[in-house]
């Protein structure tokens, strides 16, 4: 059996490169991809936790679910934002878009 | 402990999910990205294979795979400009790194400090997948979160409709 820190390891890593995607990356494309990362690197977190440690409930797996669900509502609505910013502004780079900054 | 078949296929697997991770993250080239990501999801999915959440890899290669990287990809290419030599980060980039390189190192720590020789406490039981769906839908179980997804999902697509919309 593969102990359970590896799991967690994978998902840790996982998550560190999301982080360093979202603060790095100057596409908002590329960091809304950095944020989906980052929520299944969470999602490895929890489905590994059920199995090694709650294998008879349903509420690590249900969990999962839905997270699955608010990714996919979140992704949608932010590429439908994205799109928006592109229409009207020419560009998706996250540094040019600055019309609220002070 | 002892090289079996499941542990190359674990390796692979997690090589699968962090190279395609790197790649995500470090890729000049957006469509290369996302197929990246798509190559992560696709460890992921082989991941939870391996912990028995068979359901779950499927709703992973059908969603985020077949849903969301699409979707991703679409955008991409809608959202195109003259790809010159433009650079991939911004200027913030090493202190981005470190940042990263803290979040993992402090998890690192406390994973291989705390979490050593975990067993697993059971076996799955065989009807899983039936119980996730009764409980899905009955009173004592998931009913008030699985309706307010609904909701959710209602809100997000009409929200996307209006927004990008002429």
């Amino acid at each position: 059996m593969i102990p359970l820190h590896w799991y967690l390891l994978v998902a840790a890593g996982m998550f560190a490169f999301g982080v360093y995607g979202v603060l790095a990356r100057r596409n908002a494309v590329a960091i809304l991809m950095s944020i989906e990362l980052m929520l299944n690197a969470v999602n490895l977190n929890l489905v590994a936790f059920w199995r090694y440690l709650a294998p008879t409930q349903l509420n690590g797996q249900a969990f999962a679910i839905f997270v699955f669900t608010v990714a996919a509502a979140e992704a949608a609505v932010g590429l439908a934002l994205i799109i928006s910013i592109y229409r009207n502004r020419e560009t998706v780079i996250a540094e040019e878009i600055n019309l609220m900054k002070w | 402990m002892a090289f079996t078949p499941v542990t190359f296929v674990f390796l692979l697997m997690s090589a699968f999910a962090l190279g395609g991770s790197l790649g995500v993250v470090i890729n000049r080239n957006l469509i290369h990205a996302a197929m990246f990501l798509m190559l992560a999801l696709f460890g992921m999915a082989g991941l939870f294979i391996l912990l028995e959440a068979s359901f779950l890899a499927a709703v992973q290669i059908l969603v985020y795979i077949g849903a969301i990287s699409v979707l991703i990809t679409i955008t991409i290419m809608v959202t195109r400009r003259i790809m010159g030599t433009t650079e991939s980060v911004n200027k913030q980039w090493p202190l981005a790194a470190i940042v990263a390189a803290m979040i993992a190192g402090t998890l690192g720590f406390v994973l291989l400090g705390r979490f050593q020789n975990v067993e697993p406490v059971g076996a799955v039981p065989d009807t899983y997948i039936a119980e996730m769906g009764k409980a899905l839908v009955s009173h004592q179980g998931y009913l008030l979160p699985f309706e307010v997804a609904s909701v959710l999902l209602l809100a997000a697509l009409i929200g996307s409709i209006v927004v990008a919309r002429e």
